[in-house]
Parts: C-alpha cells; sequence; structure tokens
C-alpha cells in the first residue's frame, strides 16, 4: 500500500470504527439473532439454526396486522403527502404577498414535537364520556352521527393516523419542492411565454421534468420514512397498540424487544430483516422507475 | 414587417421600496425599425436594451406608448399573436428535451386551424434545423451541444413558427471569441436569407457596427443616436455616443474655443469658425492624426506598438483627459520608435467639439 492511500485509510478510520460497531456489527448480530431458534435472553442459549422464528412472525395475527397497516400508511401517504406539497408549493411561489409568512405556517409542524401534536391531534379527535370533540362537533354541526376516532372502528383510526402522518411529512416536502420551483430558471417560462404556451402544458412539459429529481427524491424518503413510522401511532394510540389494532412494522420489532410480550429479540430480529428486505425491493423498483420519469441532467 | 415604437415608456418600481419614484428603464422611445433590415441595440449594461427588446417582445408591458407591426397596433396583443421569435442570452433551451423536441415545442401550441400534425411539426423543425446547419444533431440534447450549436438550436426554435420579427438577446455574449466572430456572420447570412426584420441586443459595439444594417445608441433609458453605423460613428451627437463606439476609443481632450482658434492645452490646433469662444470638449478619433514635424500639436512618447498593418503611438499630452493619448499611424510613414517626442497634425473630419457642460456635439467648419 503506498505511503499516500495509507494516509487517506488513517483519516477515515475514525469513521470507519464508529460505523463498524454502530452499523455493521449490529446488522450482522439483528441477522445471527433471527436464525437462532429458541433463544433465551435470560441465559443466552438457543436449540438451533432455522427458519423457524420468520415462520413464526409471518404466522403472527400481530405482525399480519402490522404489514397490513404499514402498507395502508404506506400507499396513502406518500402520494397523497407528495401530491398535495405539489400544489402548496405552487401557491406558494405564485404569490408574492404573505409568501414568507405562510412559508412558515407550513413549516411550523416540522419544528414541532412529535408528541405535542399526537397531544393536540387526540384533542381534536377523541371522544370521552365528557367531551365529542372538535372534530365530532363540526360533523354533528353537519348533521353526521359522531364517530370515535381514537378508540372507535379501524378506518377511522387508520383515517386519523394517515391525516396525522401527511400533517407532519408535510413541511419538509413543502420546503423542498418550493425551492425546486424556485430553482427552476425564469427564462424557460418566458420562452414557453413567447410561444403561447398554456398554464398546464408549461406545468407539464417544462416545471413537472425540472422539479422531477426532487419528487423522486420525496417519494423514495416518503416510503421509506413511511415503513418506519411508529412514534406516530404511539402518539396517537398509547403503547399498547397491538390491542388498538394500530400497530405497524418498527412497533411490532419494538414490542417484540421491550413490550408487555416483550423478550424476544429473535423474532424481533426476524421482523426486522422481513422489513429491511420490503424497504430495499421498494426502494429497488423505485430507482428503475427513474430511469423512466426523472430527468437527469 | 417594419416596426415602429411611438413614445415608447417603460417604468418599473424602484427596487428600494423607501424611494417611491420609479425607475424610468426605456424613456419615451420613437423610432421606426424598417422592414428586413437587422438593427442593433446598442448601449452600456442596465441602458434599457433587452426592456425595449422584451417590450417589443410583448413579455413586458410598456407603461405608456404604442408598438406597431406594419400598421397593426401590437401593444395590447401577447406575444404568441404578434408573431415574434424570441432567442434568449442562455438561450433557454429545454434541457431535458431533445433538439428536435426544443424546436417543435413551439408548433405544439398552435391551435385551431393551425394546428399541425407530428409529421408536419417534424418537417417544419426539420427545415428550421436545416438554415442554422444543424440537422444533423436532431437527436441530441442541448447539454450534448457546444455554445455555438446551443445558440443555433435556440434560433432554429424562434424560427420555426416562421415569426415576422426575431428578436435576439445579447446572442454572442456566451460564446467565445473565436465562436463569437464567426456567429455573428451566422447571423447576418440567417437574417439576409429568411428577410426577417431582426433586432439584437448587444453591449459591444464591435459586434452592432459590424453586421447590423442600422444601430441604436442607447443609454440609461434614452434613445442617444438611430442611424447607419458608419454614419453614427462619423457623426455622433454627442460625447457618450462618440466615446461608446470605436476601438480603439476616441482620445478626450479639455480644450477652448479662442478668437477662431481650437486650443488644447499651449497648442493652437485648428482654425475653425461658427463657435463663439468657449470652453469645450475635444474628442479626436485615433485615426484621426498624422506625424507631422510642423504639426501643432506637441506630445509625448511613451511608447510605439507596431501592429504590422499600422503603428499604434500611445502619447501623453497635457490637456488629455485620460492619462495616455492612443494614435493609430499607417505604416507608410516610418515611425523612429525611439523618438521622444511627436508632432501631431489633425484631419478635421475625425475631430469633434462637444459642450463642456451637456456633451452635446458642437458643429464647426474649419477654415483653411
Amino acid at each position: 500500500m503506498s505511503k499516500k492511500s495509507l494516509k487517506g485509510w488513517l483519516y477515515l478510520l475514525p469513521a470507519l470504527i464508529f460505523l463498524g460497531i454502530f452499523m455493521v456489527y449490529p446488522l450482522v448480530d439483528v441477522f445471527i439473532y433471527s436464525v437462532e431458534e429458541g433463544y433465551n435472553s435470560a441465559s443466552q442459549t438457543f436449540f438451533g439454526y432455522g427458519a423457524y422464528n420468520y415462520s413464526f412472525v409471518l404466522h403472527d395475527p400481530y405482525f399480519l396486522q402490522a404489514i397490513k397497516n404499514t402498507f395502508l400508511l404506506v400507499i396513502i401517504t406518500v402520494p397523497l403527502s407528495t401530491l398535495l406539497a405539489l400544489l402548496i408549493s405552487l401557491a406558494l411561489t405564485s404569490i408574492t404577498k404573505l409568501r414568507d409568512l405562510f412559508q412558515t405556517v407550513y413549516f411550523l409542524p416540522y419544528v414541532t414535537n412529535t408528541l405535542a401534536i399526537g397531544l393536540v391531534f387526540m384533542i381534536l379527535f377523541k371522544k370521552t364520556p365528557y367531551s365529542e370533540g372538535l372534530v365530532n362537533m363540526l360533523i354533528n354541526f353537519f348533521g353526521g352521527p359522531s364517530v370515535d376516532f381514537i378508540d372507535g372502528p379501524y378506518w377511522a383510526k387508520l383515517f386519523v393516523l394517515c391525516f396525522y402522518t401527511i400533517w407532519v411529512v408535510l413541511p419538509f416536502k413543502v420546503l423542498i419542492l418550493t425551492s425546486a420551483l424556485l430553482s427552476v430558471n425564469k427564462d424557460y417560462y418566458n420562452a414557453a411565454r413567447v410561444d403561447g404556451t398554456s398554464r398546464w402544458r408549461i406545468f407539464r412539459r417544462i416545471t413537472l421534468p425540472m422539479i422531477s429529481p426532487s419528487i423522486f427524491y420525496l417519494v423514495i424518503t416518503g416510503f421509506i420514512g413511511a415503513f418506519k413510522a411508529y412514534s406516530d401511532a404511539v402518539a396517537l394510540f398509547g403503547t399498547n397498540l397491538n390491542a388498538a389494532g394500530m400497530n405497524t412494522i418498527v412497533g411490532y420489532v419494538y414490542d417484540m424487544l421491550y413490550g408487555d410480550s416483550g423478550g424476544y429479540p429473535s423474532y424481533a430480529a426476524a421482523a426486522a430483516l422481513i422489513l429491511f428486505v420490503i424497504v430495499l425491493t421498494i426502494t429497488a423498483i423505485n430507482m428503475l422507475l427513474r430511469k423512466k420519469f426523472v430527468y437527469i441532467s | 414587417m417594419k416596426v415602429v415604437l411611438e413614445h415608447l415608456t417603460k417604468k418599473f418600481p424602484n427596487r428600494n421600496r423607501k424611494i417611491k419614484e420609479d425607475v424610468i428603464a426605456v424613456n419615451d422611445f420613437d423610432f421606426e425599425i424598417p422592414d428586413g433590415k437587422l438593427i442593433a441595440l446598442l448601449g452600456p449594461s442596465g441602458c434599457g436594451k433587452s426592456t425595449t427588446l422584451n417590450l417589443i417582445c410583448g413579455l413586458l408591458a410598456p407603461s405608456s406608448g404604442r408598438i406597431l407591426f406594419g400598421d397593426i397596433d401590437v401593444t395590447k396583443l401577447p406575444p404568441e399573436n404578434r408573431g415574434v421569435g424570441l432567442v434568449f442570452q442562455n438561450y433557454a433551451l429545454y434541457p431535458h428535451l431533445t433538439v428536435l423536441q426544443n424546436i417543435m415545442f413551439p408548433l405544439e401550441n398552435l391551435k385551431g386551424k393551425d394546428k399541425m400534425t407530428k409529421e408536419e411539426m417534424k418537417k417544419k423543425a426539420a427545415e428550421s434545423a436545416k438554415i442554422v446547419q444543424i440537422d444533423h444533431l436532431l437527436e441530441r440534447r442541448p447539454g450534448e451541444l457546444s455554445g455555438g450549436q446551443q445558440q443555433r438550436v435556440a434560433i432554429a426554435r424562434a424560427l420555426v413558427k416562421r415569426p415576422r420579427v426575431l428578436l435576439l438577446d445579447e446572442p454572442l455574449s456566451n460564446l467565445d471569441a473565436r465562436l463569437r466572430l464567426q456567429t455573428r456572420e451566422e447571423i447576418r447570412r440567417i437574417q439576409r436569407e429568411t428577410g426577417i426584420t431582426t433586432v439584437f441586443v448587444t453591449h459591444d459595439q464591435d459586434e452592432a457596427m459590424s453586421i447590423s444594417d442600422m444601430i441604436v445608441v442607447m443609454e440609461a433609458g434614452i434613445l442617444q443616436q438611430i442611424g447607419k453605423p458608419q454614419e453614427v460613428y462619423d457623426d455622433p451627437v454627442n460625447l457618450f455616443v462618440a466615446k461608446f463606439l470605436g476601438t480603439p476609443a476616441i482620445n478626450v481632450f479639455d480644450g477652448r474655443v479662442e478668437k477662431g482658434e481650437l486650443v488644447i492645452g499651449k497648442d493652437r490646433v485648428l482654425k475653425i469658425s461658427g463657435v463663439p469662444d468657449q470652453e469645450v470638449t475635444v474628442g479626436i478619433r485615433p485615426e484621426g492624426f498624422w506625424v507631422d514635424d510642423e504639426g501643432p500639436l506637441l506630445c509625448k512618447v511613451r511608447a510605439v506598438e507596431v501592429m504590422g498593418r499600422d503603428v499604434s503611438i500611445v502619447s501623453t499630452h497635457e490637456g488629455s483627459q485620460a492619462e495616455q493619448i492612443r494614435s493609430i499611424i499607417s505604416t507608410d510613414f516610418h515611425m523612429d520608435t525611439t523618438r521622444k517626442e511627436v508632432r501631431f497634425a489633425l484631419k478635421p473630419r475625425k475631430v469633434h467639439l462637444f459642450d463642456k457642460k451637456t456633451g452635446e456635439r458642437i458643429r464647426f467648419e474649419v477654415k483653411e
């Protein structure tokens, strides 16, 4: 090894050591845990190696519920939040008066604590013996029956979770898309105007391709983030998510480790690896689609 | 199609909000661009050239005044109904579209009876590409082209709808020096070939003088002079125009008219009539000097630059406003490069007098 490359490795060493200890080693360890059958965390013993943990997890109704919840959350919130963010950004960039004010307003959820927001949502949606909750008061006002969004039917709970998730992820997306829209050179729009291009065509043929890298980035990070959802559900439905039927994959992993029914690191590891495979697959599909839809300068 | 600007004015609100007064970018422009000619809008940065171009194009609406194409008032028409093609300074080619798609883009917007099939559009685009000689690059993306090629694509896109007026905003400023010479010939050729009335904006007087039929010199939103390049050069209306045109620039002296004589410093350089005694600013073109041992203007030589075709003498004189005077002398005359002093005689046609305060031209007659 030449002296120069040795020096290079030396500079990289601190980062490599930390990555090794906190990233690589745990990853390998998780994989080992996931194939150790009948692991006992108290005695640290196990029977042998095999796929039983995976089989158990995949047959666990709680896990299947968590998969269903997570997938619904991803499929609903990622497209919807991206679309909403795009609409808001378009509106923000087309106004000049009060733009700063609205930008701040839309960014506020980003700097607000998740649990605090959860509490506010509880107050808005929860039905108690003493109060109907603000949203129910609205529904009643328009003549509808009250719905218990927190402890009620599944669709109502899913609605609140999606609503909450979209609301939390929106600011970041608005921020990214607003700056992407503002960075499109005005001359492109002027050139299109000289030719009498309609606003819709300008958006579809010029704006959209130009900001497609940002949209793509948001979709990918949105997918990954939504698959890893957990704290949002806790903020709304409390820590016993299995009982509420609103658990997510990450929530399931956590419960298997530390929950009331916890103490099963092998099951947790298997579930975590299943999540990893899902995210990897989706991201790979996204990357393949990228070539087709995203303009890369 | 001739283009007429009638008392055209464009005001912008001041960027500094504390100042209520508007900025006047274009101030009461009133001139006519004849049909089928190549016109340069020439002036330093921020003089309102591009604003004028955008007004003609229709991207900006004037604060007052009218714009006519032929006899038709287009002041209120949007750009697409004026029949203009615009080439942007940075070309504004859509980077995600191929050259062909870029050129076709304006055609895709046509509606009603003008609507074309894909095949017709392709044919039109190919024709347009042929005029600017880029028909072999149609499948490329703008990012894969050189600056000069991008420029041609931009022109092709502007030409594809057969505009009545072609507008070019600083068409050469993004090109390197060699390409610039080549491209300006190209613009001239395309304009001649198509016969489309063409207006281009430039701050480079060489560019403007070399290819245009007419130049419009502007400064600070005010039209200074309009005319054929040689006429404007030979007969500037004020000191600004005289200084702005010509490389090397005109030499400017502080002088005075005294009893029918033009005096610079102590030197009585020219006998003139028609001008009362007063302090004046004197402009002498570099080619307005001869070396003459009997000549009236005595200068100290700083350097003699031999250029082959001619000789450039750099000298100083107490009356000169600039630190040095540059004069260009034909090589027919053999200059002793070691001389410390030189005497010049002046060619009266190359000497212009200007009002000391306003900079307006003062005309005079030469007495023999």
